[in-house]
């Protein structure tokens, strides 16, 4: 097994792996302040419709930068989408699941409608510039590791790495953190020393919300030419998965996205493998998803769930 | 947990759909301002009327065959579709309002056709892209295959320029229809250059970009220097691929499919580069022409008629920034040879056999 094919298969699962990535530390911020995220998937088709919306109709006056004007617009996008979520769940107490079943269904008509309105068409026009891949400099002049995960790379991918780290440190290092898990282990706690737990989940879902929101602006930016009503398909239930699969911790979360876009890239290299190759292709698409039931199997009675999550918080109940 | 779960499996029926394509204006003509005055209508699929591909193209035609045959223009008509449920109602609006020739474009039809056809048995129908067996419907397909033919010889020649032995094809889904696509392309690959390998990779869908690029990406970092795609929205990711690599100066490319894709490829916001190197078109506009013609004529009848290369029903774009003139003619004389019946393309790729 080469090196060169190392390096394909490892920058590809990167790629892949980009969008489960970000939007489920987006599902982090929901989940651990006590509001399950099943919107992800909606929040990403609005990130990713705003974002591929915005370059076909500015690229030409703004050029190179349209493509990150785009993702920043998108990622907007997706926080006030999230606004209906969380307005649903936190203030009227309705049913999160619900809600955010219901933020699924309406992200692609919205989605579509806005671009039978701009366009003409149910979909955006193709675009011109989108994310392209780079050659890191210095860091690809390392022997080998250079090779391996510096060349023909997606920049978002260290966009999110860093959003990893920066995602630990506000959980676990700061006092917002501390105060946003409380809320989803033990929210009459929280409330019973002053901190607002409506204005806390209000932020775990909007943070949520902006995530998704880029989590599909990347995906959309990077891996297709347009969206359509199908640029999403099932990304953002995958990230909820790799939430649930990395135990609501960043790092964790890390870890099942790139093994998520492991299992992905690897239906298409199997044949490469000799051993491999006797057994049916269709056996190997069928992988990820397997994986991803035997996961939840294995991890879900160990799991760490938020206490809280999924309940609304009723001062009266207290 | 369980609802987690549930979902998972709702993320697992995620999936199917297809996108087909194609336009463009010439080799249509002979309408006769003095044939019978008809009412066309046209029921778009959900892509919308101006989707620059199946919808769009098949209005193109019957507009060509308003202006040619001098028909009042409250005469030709379309209706569009929000959603599958409304392709039933929108034809049976159609058939009521007396019109003569009602056209369905794309395969997404195929079961409201068997429907209507029955529910209207004196309504004249074309369907097209795909085939319902009824006397009322006239079904046009194309020879995919003989289309295919041509980009691989184009594929072959830019390969052999730039000393590269490897091409590659990425369909959809791996079925007799794409398999078309794939044999036509293997066949003319190897008219040029016996020798020169063709990886062939199938995609597990039409909607998926990330799959489309993958697959792409993989063959290139395998040395494949051209890449013919037959996947509709898959193939986008594809195209996404090829545009990055251009981007870094690497020295590759990809063929469109269904319609001229050149606007697809152009990369860098460039107005002038584009990583498409030609396309595999289908002429809709010149089904639903003829179709129009054939009801005016009283020639229509039911049954499938193929659009081949010698209708001009399948082809390369009229322009091709990214071939020379010499290739043009090489790719025209294989043309020539299909269409005089001097080389036959077998709709069948060699693996399969």
């Amino acid at each position: 097994m080469s090196l060169a094919l190392i390096s394909s298969m490892l920058i590809l699962s990167f790629n892949y792996a980009t969008p489960i990535i970000v939007a489920a530390l987006g599902g982090i911020y929901a989940e651990r302040s006590g509001v399950t995220n099943i919107g992800i998937e909606g929040m990403m088709v609005i990130g990713a419709f705003v974002a591929a919306a915005f370059v076909p109709l500015f690229e030409s006056q703004l050029g190179g930068v349209t493509p990150w004007i785009a993702i920043v617009l998108g990622t907007i996008a997706g926080g006030i989408y999230s606004l209906i979520h969380a307005y649903i769940s936190i203030d009227l107490r309705g049913d999160q699941i619900i809600s955010g079943t219901a933020l699924n269904m309406l992200s692609v008509g919205i989605a579509v409608y806005f671009t039978q309105i701009i366009f003409g068409m149910q979909r955006t026009q193709t675009f011109n510039r989108g994310i392209s891949k780079v050659n890191v400099p210095i860091l690809k002049d390392i022997p080998i590791l250079g090779d391996l995960l510096f060349m023909r790379i997606y920049p978002t991918f260290f966009l999110s790495l860093a959003l990893v780290v920066i995602t630990w440190f506000v959980l676990f290092k700061t006092r917002f953190g501390l105060r946003l898990r409380a809320c989803g282990e033990h929210p009459s706690a929280v409330d019973s020393v002053g901190v607002s737990v409506r204005k806390m989940r209000y932020i775990g879902v909007i943070l949520s919300g902006l995530l998704a929101g880029l989590a599909g602006g990347i995906m959309v930016l990077s891996q297709s030419t347009q969206f359509t009503a199908f640029s999403i398909h099932g990304v953002g239930f995958i990230a909820l998965a790799s939430l649930i699969f990395g135990r609501w911790n960043p790092w964790g979360v890390l870890g099942a996205g790139i093994f998520f876009g492991f299992s992905q890239i690897f239906t298409v290299y199997a044949n490469d493998f000799a051993f491999l190759r006797s057994v049916p292709n269709e056996f190997f698409f069928m992988m990820p998803y397997v994986f991803t039931i035997l996961a939840m199997l294995l991890f879900s009675r160990r799991s760490v769930a938020p206490k809280a999550v999924g309940e609304p918080y009723d001062v009266s109940k207290r | 947990m369980k609802r987690y779960l549930a979902l998972l499996l709702v993320v697992i029926l995620f999936a199917v759909s297809c996108t087909p394509a194609g336009t463009a204006e010439d080799h249509i003509g002979g309408a006769d301002p003095e044939a019978p005055k008809v009412k066309l209508g046209l029921v778009t699929d959900t892509g919308g009327i101006d989707d620059k591909s199946f919808n769009q193209g098949t209005w193109e035609g019957l507009v060509a065959y308003k202006v040619g045959a001098k028909l009042e223009e409250e005469n030709v008509k379309f209706l569009q579709s929000t959603s599958d449920a409304d392709y039933i109602p929108n034809l049976t609006t159609l058939a009521e309002e007396g019109m003569d020739l009602v056209v369905a474009p794309g395969f997404l039809f195929e079961d409201a056709i068997k429907q209507f056809s029955t529910d209207f048995p004196e309504q004249k129908i074309l369907f097209i892209d795909a085939a319902v067996d009824a006397p009322n419907v006239m079904n046009a397909v194309f020879a995919e295959h003989e289309g295919s033919y041509l980009v691989g010889v184009a594929a072959a020649l830019k390969a052999q320029e730039a000393g590269k032995n490897k091409v590659g094809f990425i369909g959809g889904a791996d079925f007799e229809l794409i398999q078309k696509f794939e044999a036509g392309f293997e066949q003319g690959v190897k008219a040029i250059a016996p020798e020169m390998e063709i990886v062939i990779q199938y995609a597990t869908a039409f909607d998926k970009p990330e799959e489309g690029q993958t697959l792409a990406s993989k063959m290139y970092d395998d040395g494949v220097y051209v890449i013919y795609h037959a996947a509709g929205g898959t193939g986008n990711g594809a195209i996404k691929e090829a545009k990055d690599r251009r981007e870094n100066e690497e020295d590759v490319w990809i063929i469109g499919v269904d319609k001229d894709q050149y606007e697809d490829g152009i990369y860098s916001g460039g107005d002038v580069e584009s990583a498409i190197l030609t396309s595999m078109i289908k002429r809709v506009d010149l089904a639903a022409y003829r179709a129009a013609q054939a009801v005016a004529d009283g020639t229509f009848e039911g049954g499938t008629v193929e659009y081949k290369i010698k209708d001009e029903g399948v082809g390369i774009p009229a322009e091709n920034p990214n071939l020379t003139d010499e290739w043009v003619n090489t790719i025209n004389e294989y043309k020539d040879k299909i269409a005089g019946g001097e080389i036959t393309v077998d709709p069948v790729p060699s693996r399969v056999k």
